[in-house]
């Protein structure tokens, strides 16, 4: 039977890993992820899972660790968060290009300096390049879910490519909410035995990762941008396998909340797009006709159904927890990207380092972005940066005068 | 441990289609690796020249199962692996094919952890000396004196005691080898592959190019490092330092060869001054004695 029980975040991220008979484990410490690492390590230790624990000496080290282990034929597991998803950078490239599926979960946290733990999406977000699959979860049943998820499609022929589930530090890691864990039985169903190009064998010669002519190097970049097109589909179909095995659909790579009637679109991912729907309902109360669309996943990149919740609406307000610095943020470049910017698009850095932001706050901002939209037509504002209870226009200026 | 050429493995371990220098000492070196351990070892290789040397895809130079992998994290690479190997049940030995750069500077703090948790791997640092694949760069390797493209006037420092540094962190089984004595570096291969946890061996490596000698002479100057004291053959086992012939019959300097005959083979050498000759002959017997005290607390000498 399934049981209901009240865990944080990255416990749910260290059962789902347990339930998916992960093998190995190679994981440093670094705040907010050390739980999952503690987690899993007790878990080992009470024989509750059987899995080999490598105490790594640094994120770099685990994440080759974990490649190395893959390579080897088991399913592996890491865990990280900022300074430390930027130490393994290198090895994340190394991993996606040499086509091992892993499972990655990455508690998002503030890059310093000045030191802060809190949370940001300037560290997932710098992996978009490197050929990972990378999800976001709105809270603690969907950080579970998309690792549980992220084993059977990254382990998919048509994908191999690795993913990394994303969970907001502290906001997510370390608040308890009630989880649903499932039977390890019924795991076994929906999950697999592990699937791999390639596992390297005594007796087999291969030589995996050396050099190649440049065209063969491009064309293995080609597949990797086919992959990523195939995982589209393959997420669709495992998110409605999930349905069947554990009543939550998660065919939807994007999840639209009121969308349909809305005029204005606020848009984002992670565990603030939850405030971000109180705030619609309020803005509603208002008259505003407001839906929210949360990106459930960043790689791939939901083109077609970004296009089809937003393309024809007034206006797209993106909230990103991260910014480009010297532009705008990530989130609101390459939905402006996929909506030809034919809507108004007005980008609101905010909550960066941590800085709290309040379903009154998301309130404020986007009825000024309305305002701004009904007063002076079409707009286009890259950063609408919103500091506490201010609004601050940055680079690039916009063609509306703000104040 | 003896070991008898009719017994080895007859299969070619470096084939056609390698792409290493004349008288690269690697493809040397990895022939012995592949006839001591034979269809058994899986080999994890950081950047570096055997990157290269292995062959250009769709070819492969080298006849065993081999993951790439970057620079510094050889030795991580090879604990996951040699992990999950153990768990599937296959009878493998998982062996980490570093260089010096590779070993002793951006894979060093990856190596001692290996070497701490104890990692069920052969580590092999091939050291020539410098960072060769770039373009013959100083390395914490690159011994006093010699000349790199980024020493012009010659190293002022002395070369990282490796072995030492790796027999430090107390694991079964550490050996320096030699190119230049192939039946001594595949008995401690095969030594090493009959113990569990973390084994080293460090192999010194002479390279033609980057040391700036005749590529016939790699085997002859791997020698006369030997036999002038310069590099000494030993071994760690269980802490126990012993050395290996023909060192062992070097303790007394006098029965050593002159310093100058290793040094004036090679164009990395040729603007030594006498005095730099001498800070070089100051090192290696500060090298032995070091070797000749342990002995003695042994009670061995």
């Amino acid at each position: 039977m399934p049981k209901l029980l009240a865990m944080r975040g990255n416990e749910a991220v260290a059962y789902a890993a347990k339930y998916a008979r992960v093998e190995v484990v190679a994981a440093y410490p670094i705040t907010p992820q050390t739980i999952i690492v503690e987690k899993i390590d007790e878990l080992i230790s009470k024989g509750e899972m059987d899995a080999e624990m490598i105490h790594v000496e640094s994120e770099h080290s685990a994440l080759a660790a974990t490649y190395g282990a893959a390579a080897g034929g088991v399913r592996a597991f890491t865990a990280t968060s900022s300074h430390g998803l930027m130490y393994m950078y290198e090895v994340l490239w190394w991993t996606a290009g040499s086509r091992i599926p892993v499972v990655m979960a990455v508690v998002t946290r503030a890059m310093g300096p000045p030191w802060n733990i809190h949370v940001s999406h300037e560290d997932i977000l710098a992996t978009r390049d490197t050929g990972w699959l990378v999800s976001m979860a709105e809270n603690n049943q969907e950080a579970f879910d998309l690792t549980l998820q992220m084993f059977r499609i990254t382990e998919d022929p048509r994908v191999y490519l690795p993913g990394i589930v994303g969970l907001d530090g502290f906001i997510l890691s370390h608040t308890v909410e009630p989880v649903e864990l499932p039977d390890q039985e019924t795991v076994d169903e929906f999950l697999p035995p592990r699937r791999q190009p390639y596992v390297m064998e005594p007796g087999e010669p291969k030589a995996m990762g050396n050099l190649v002519p440049d065209e063969y190097f491009e064309e293995l970049r080609m597949d990797m941008q086919q992959s990523m097109e195939n995982a589209v589909k393959v997420i669709r179909e495992v998110g409605r396998e999930y349905a069947k095995y554990f009543g939550r659909d998660y065919s939807e790579l994007v999840e639209c909340y009121k969308c349909s009637d809305a005029d204005y679109i606020v848009a984002g991912t992670g565990s603030w797009m939850g405030d971000a729907k109180i705030a619609a309902d309020k803005l509603r109360e208002k008259g505003y006709r407001v839906g929210v669309m949360r990106l459930r996943w960043i790689r791939p990149f939901p083109w077609s159904d970004v296009r089809e919740a937003a393309m024809s609406k007034k206006a797209v307000i993106v909230m990103d927890r991260s910014l480009s610095t010297g532009h705008a943020g990530p989130l609101f470049l390459e939905l402006s990207s996929a909506l030809e910017a034919k809507p108004s698009m007005i980008g609101v850095p905010a909550g960066i380092g941590g800085v709290d932001i309040s379903y009154e706050d998301i309130e404020r901002f986007t009825e000024k972005a309305i305002q701004l939209v009904e007063e002076h037509g079409r707009v286009y504002i890259p950063a609408m940066w919103y500091h506490l209870g201010k609004i601050f226009p940055t680079y690039p200026s916009s063609n509306v005068k703000l104040d | 441990m003896a070991v008898n050429i009719k017994k080895l493995p007859k299969k070619p371990y470096v084939i056609p289609g390698h792409a290493a220098c004349p008288g690269c000492p690697e493809s040397m070196g990895f022939k012995y690796l592949g006839m001591a351990l034979g269809d058994k070892a899986v080999v994890v290789i950081p950047a570096g020249c055997s990157s290269v040397i292995q062959g250009l895809w769709p070819r492969q130079g080298f006849g065993l199962p081999i993951l790439n992998i970057v620079f510094a994290a050889a030795a991580s690479t090879a604990s996951g692996l040699a992990r999950a190997l153990k768990r599937r049940g296959v009878d493998a030995q998982v062996v980490v094919w570093a260089g010096d750069g590779g070993t002793a500077d951006i894979g060093f703090q990856a190596l001692s952890a290996a070497a701490e948790r104890g990692e069920d791997i052969i580590y092999i640092c091939v050291d020539n000396e410098a960072y060769m694949n770039t373009g013959i760069q100083r390395s914490g390797l690159t011994p006093y004196g010699a000349w790199t493209t980024t020493t012009h006037t010659g190293k002022k420092q002395f070369k990282k005691p490796m072995p030492q540094i790796v027999a430090a962190h107390r694991v079964p089984y550490v050996a320096t080898a030699s190119v230049g004595y192939p039946w001594d570096f595949i008995a401690k291969l095969k030594k090493a592959a009959s113990i569990r946890g973390f084994k080293y061996i460090h192999l010194h490596a002479p390279c033609p190019v980057g040391w700036r000698f005749d590529p016939s002479l790699t085997a002859k100057i791997a020698q006369l490092a030997v036999e002038t004291g310069a590099w000494i053959l030993y071994e760690y086992e269980n802490g126990k330092l012993r050395l290996n012939p023909p060192s062992n019959r070097l303790i007394d300097p006098k029965k050593r060869k002159p310093i100058e005959e290793y040094l004036k083979l090679q164009g990395r050498f040729r603007h030594l001054k006498p005095e730099d000759i001498e800070m070089i002959k100051k090192e290696i017997e500060t090298n032995w004695e070091d070797i000749i005290r342990a002995l003695k607390i042994q009670g061995d000498l």
